[in-house]
């Protein structure tokens, strides 16, 4: 099985169950949604099964490796495969879609061709997002970074909030801005590459010598796009424009999924490709890291809509991925990794059980909620649990990673490890006071008779609480794929992890 | 006087053969490669027969006559142009250089010219071209008009002129000394200057528009010739060959050289609508019939840059530091004036005219990398573009508010709700313009930026990212229009095409598909046709 082209087929099937769900037949047409979650479970599917064959020991940088020349006059192919960190963020995204999938299920009631548009969109987000985790191919990574706005531009122009025109054009421009500056610095590396017809492989363009001025400049032309994507202060803005305007659903595949590509592209391309570059740019990097941990916490407290305020606790969340990747040890970037991971699962929950609240109330204003857990004692036990996860509360999820990034920073950087600590103080003020804002207080009048959860609704957030209890408690799994990619990455780099003043403390940085 | 008379012929063998002096000593007569000049001579007959056509046919048939006549005559060009593959090399003594470049560009032409004459021909549910008048002169609907169609002046004497043109575009890239190309670029231009005056409706604009035309249109022309005549001074020939090897021997003539390159490219940049030539760009666009604005947007480009890349690459290229700053600052200029004052606009040709205008730009970095695989880019461009901007002008053609364009972007609001293939395709054609991966327009940009960044114009290509991102708004505001607003008004709406628009359409918006995923083969055919023989 291994010649198996596992993930081009993962990628496909989405995409036909697009082509099917767009062109249902009108007799068909109220099994669109029936037909979307047959197509992201069997992609699930395929996907748990291909990641049961990953090898957690080979010696090579990616798996699953398939190469079919393409563009052969500007030499690209079409080249995917993945390693540890690419693997779990596509097994990740490959969850989520399902439960989105589920979770929208009622977004577009009317059903017809608009109804099986979204559905469809969704699918292709979904191609889209394996492909562009999955690329080892440069100029194959940007046409799947770039054809990936346009399904969400249209999820959130189509189907979102009151003021989602504006959120989606925000959204495009910031991204295509991004984007378009990255083009430069994906052309220019190809210059300075071996070229040929295959010059945009990764593994070609990995160890090159570049000089110093031109190599700065490629990092920071891929930097910029990827802290925009991430997104980093300051390029954070359309974020919280467009996670409250778009349906709970687009939210999550775009902050938990979408947002990853930005820390996963520093990872394979920023360390991998321009070590020198990163190692320069690295005091800048943490700096504003830093500030995006605690400027993004600080404005979540201050939120009043809850789409914001959890767009908010990402930008602050993302602060820690970036701080851990550029920490460059291993405890860190393998901390990031798993962060990444976390914080699609955790986001996730957050979103969409915020849009059920929403749902059930009609208002994204915090103020306009109180004393709901005396009506939905479930909903409010889940959005608990789901915040607990957020304020990486020891024994869930988030933890783990957070601890991981901090320690690891702290072998570096000890005052920007210390001051990214009070994130974590922020992090319990924005969740808590949330929550009691929201869900404690006397019994609402006007909520009376608001059903709890309904079986859709606990089937949409059943995976999501399992997957934090089981990465809290036995994140194992998950690092043993990490931390090899890890590793690997830091040699690239040329980095090796500050000897430790403490043997303990080194040893618990690896586990 | 008698060097100027043997260049303007090109038939007496004579031009710029008898060295600096240009004076002929004897006459040879000259041999014609008549395999080589086919597709330019099919082209002109048919356009003499669609002359006859138009003098002979009963006016009931002359419509199909006419539209079959030329598509046939496309047809035979295209077959001659395949021929003309083993045909290259000067011909009439120099006048004439069928090359890879030339080919190509001649090949490209034809074909999109097809597509144009298919889009003129568009009736919806008259009896003639839907977006023509028979008589330029008079207002809509006047008892004027009235009294020429009943005289029997018919709208189909386009579709000649519109052949007179492309045969003149196809010479243009073709021509292989000034004055040859100037009369290309003469036969090129005087039918577009009718064309554009013969709108049905919206008649003033559309007059105006062809008197702007004309007008900057003999000036850029008077800058070309005023050039030629220097660099003629320089070298003592016409011919582009002639000049090359002038600029590598002579001395101290700069004077003539530098102003001679500079007035030329005038006069061609004008043709593109370059920054700051392009003034007649909105306005023109505007105005013309939209078929003929899509086949000038197209074809005219084609020409104009092939005829560039000749003047260029063949002619002045070894003197060229002493005048790309200059181009640089076009080029420049044209890609960020394009883009920004693309966002003011609120008519949907208007905006088309702007941005092309911005591509134009692009193209221009391209050029500018001085390497064959600038050359190649620059093909593919043109092709990419091409395809895209005829069949976006076709649709823009079928939005209709009662009866006339809706041009105006408030009403193409919510067009995607009630007529979702055509906002779908238009969405999809605004996504190339934009550049984004997996369509023609992608693949055309990163192959002019890939060749100006490993030619030593980095600089450019950031302009140009950064150009994309100001147009790529642009074209992101019509989606929002169409998506993601509420319908303006229950007028609007598009017209069912017959089959002709359709085929435009369908082969303008696949083509865009194709070329955005699977762009190798049309890019190793320009690869291998981007070589110019002096």
């Amino acid at each position: 099985m291994s010649s198996f082209p596992w993930l081009t087929t993962i990628g496909l099937i989405p995409l036909v169950g697009a082509l099917v769900v767009a062109f249902l037949p009108a007799s068909l047409a109220d099994r669109a949604k029936q037909i979307a979650l047959g197509f992201s479970v069997v992609a699930l599917l395929f996907t748990v099964a291909a990641a049961l064959q990953f090898k957690v020991g080979s010696n090579l940088q990616f798996q699953f490796q398939e190469q079919h020349s393409w563009i052969g006059q500007f030499g690209v192919s079409y080249a995917v495969g993945v390693d540890g960190i690419a693997l779990v963020l596509i097994v990740m995204a490959a969850i989520l879609v399902p439960v989105c999938v589920l979770a929208a299920w009622n977004d577009v009631p009317e059903i017809g061709r608009r109804q099986q548009t979204y559905f469809a969109l969704m699918l292709v987000l979904e191609t889209f997002m394996i492909g562009v985790f999955s690329a080892t191919d440069v100029f194959l990574f940007y046409v799947f970074f770039e054809a990936m706005l346009i399904p969400v531009y249209f999820l959130i122009g189509s189907f979102g909030g009151s003021r989602r025109q504006y959120a989606a054009v925000k959204f495009l421009l910031f991204s295509l801005l991004g984007g378009l500056v990255m083009l430069v610095a994906v052309i220019a590396l190809y210059h300075y590459g071996p070229g040929g017809t295959d010059g945009f492989l990764v593994q070609k363009l990995t160890g090159l010598k570049l000089d110093q001025t031109p190599g700065r400049l490629m990092f920071l032309g891929f930097f910029f796009a990827f802290a925009i994507k991430a997104p980093m202060w300051p390029v954070h803005t359309w974020l919280p424009d467009a996670a409250t305007e778009a349906r709970p659903a687009t939210a999550v595949l775009l902050v938990g999924v979408l947002d990853k590509v930005g820390t996963y592209g520093m990872i394979r391309f920023c360390l991998q490709l321009f070590p020198e570059a990163s190692k320069w740019a690295t005091p800048a990097i943490i700096v504003l890291a830093v500030i995006s941990v605690i400027y993004g916490a600080l404005l979540a407290i201050g939120q009043t809509d809850i789409m914001r305020l959890i767009a908010y606790t990402s930008v602050s969340h993302f602060g820690f991925i970036v701080l851990g990747i550029f920490a460059m040890t291993s405890a860190g970037t393998a901390g990031s990794a798993l962060y990444m991971v976390n914080h699609g699962f955790t986001t996730a929950a957050l979103f969409l059980v915020a849009g059920m609240l929403i749902h059930r109330r009609g208002s994204k204003r915090i103020p306009d909620y109180g004393g709901w857990q005396r009506v939905t004692p479930v909903l409010a036990g889940v959005f608990l649990i789901s915040g607990l996860s957020g304020l990486a509360l020891p024994g869930l999820n988030s933890f783990i990673s957070e601890f991981l990034v901090l320690l690891g920073t702290f072998q570096r950087y000890r005052v920007a490890a210390v001051i990214a600590t009070l994130g974590i103080i922020l992090a319990s003020l924005y969740i808590l006071l949330m929550y009691q804002r929201m869900m404690t207080g006397p019994k609402p009048d006007a909520a009376a008779g608001t059903p709890d959860l309904s079986h859709r609704e606990k089937w949409v957030v059943a995976p999501l609480i399992a997957a934090f209890i089981v990465l809290g408690f036995y994140p194992k799994p998950a690092l043993d794929v990490i931390n090899p990619a890890v590793a690997r990455t830091l040699q690239y780099v040329g980095v090796t992890d500050p000897v430790a003043t403490h043997p303990a403390a080194a040893e618990g940085a690896v586990k | 006087m008698i060097a100027s008379l043997s260049g303007l012929t090109g038939l007496t063998g004579l031009t710029g053969l008898s060295g600096l002096t240009g004076l002929p000593t004897e006459f040879v007569a000259t041999t014609i490669d008549y395999g080589a000049i086919m597709p330019m001579l099919v082209i002109f007959a048919t356009a003499m027969i669609g002359v006859l056509v138009e003098a002979f046919a009963p006016r009931s048939q002359r419509y199909v006559v006419q539209v079959s006549v030329a598509l046939l005559g496309l047809l035979g060009a295209l077959g001659a142009v395949i021929v003309g593959l083993d045909h290259q090399g000067s011909t009439l003594a120099g006048a004439v250089v069928m090359d890879g470049p030339a080919l190509f560009l001649q090949g490209t032409i034809v074909v999109l010219a097809a597509l144009s004459i298919l889009a003129m021909a568009e009736r919806f549910d008259g009896v003639g071209a839907d977006a023509f008048t028979a008589q330029g002169a008079s207002a809509p609907g006047s008892a004027q008009e009235a009294a020429a169609v009943r005289a029997g002046a018919t709208t189909t004497e386009v579709f000649p002129l519109a052949l007179f043109a492309v045969g003149g575009m196809m010479l243009f890239p073709a021509a292989g000394d000034l004055l040859t190309m100037f009369v290309a670029l003469e036969v090129l231009s005087l039918p577009l200057y009718i064309l554009s005056g013969l709108a049905r409706r919206r008649r003033l604009l559309s007059q105006e528009a062809s008197l702007k035309y004309f007008l900057l249109g003999a000036f850029s022309s008077a800058f070309f010739l005023f050039g030629s005549a220097l660099l003629y001074g320089y070298a003592g020939s016409m011919n582009l060959g002639v000049i090359a090897k002038a600029i590598g021997t002579q001395s101290g003539m700069d004077g003539l050289l530098v102003p001679g390159v500079l007035l030329v490219l005038v006069g061609l940049l004008f043709k593109i609508g370059a920054v700051p030539f392009h003034s007649w760009t909105p306005d023109v666009y505007q105005g013309a019939p939209t078929p003929v604005t899509g086949f000038m947007a197209a074809c005219t480009k084609v020409a104009a840059f092939g005829a560039i890349l000749r003047f260029i690459y063949v002619g002045v290229a070894g003197s060229r530091w002493d005048w790309t700053a200059g181009l640089w600052a076009v080029a420049i200029l044209t890609m960020v004036a394009g883009a920004v004052l693309a966002i003011t606009q609120t008519d949907i040709k208007r905006l088309l005219a702007y941005s092309s205008i911005a591509h134009a730009g692009f193209v221009l970095t391209g050029v500018l990398a001085f390497d064959k695989v600038g050359i190649s880019s620059v093909l593919f461009y043109l092709v990419a573009y091409g395809f895209s901007t005829i069949a976006a002008f076709a649709i823009v053609s079928m939005v209709r508010d009662d009866g006339a364009e809706a041009t105006h972007l408030s009403q193409w609001a919510g067009l995607g709700k009630n007529h979702p293939v055509v906002a779908g395709a238009f969405a999809f054609l605004l996504l190339a313009f934009a550049g984004i991966p997996l369509t023609s327009g992608f693949t055309a940009k990163f192959a002019v930026f890939s060749a100006a960044v490993a030619h030593g114009a980095t600089v450019l290509a950031v302009v140009g990212v950064l150009s994309s991102a100001i147009a790529a708004f642009v074209y992101v505001r019509i989606i929002v229009l169409m998506y993601f607003s509420e319908p303006a008004g229950e007028s609007v709406h598009a017209v069912s095409p017959s089959i002709a628009t359709t085929v435009a359409v369908s082969i303008g918006v696949l083509m865009t598909l194709a070329l955005g995923i699977a762009p190798s083969p049309l890019l190793d055919l320009a690869a291998r046709s981007s070589l110019f023989l002096p």
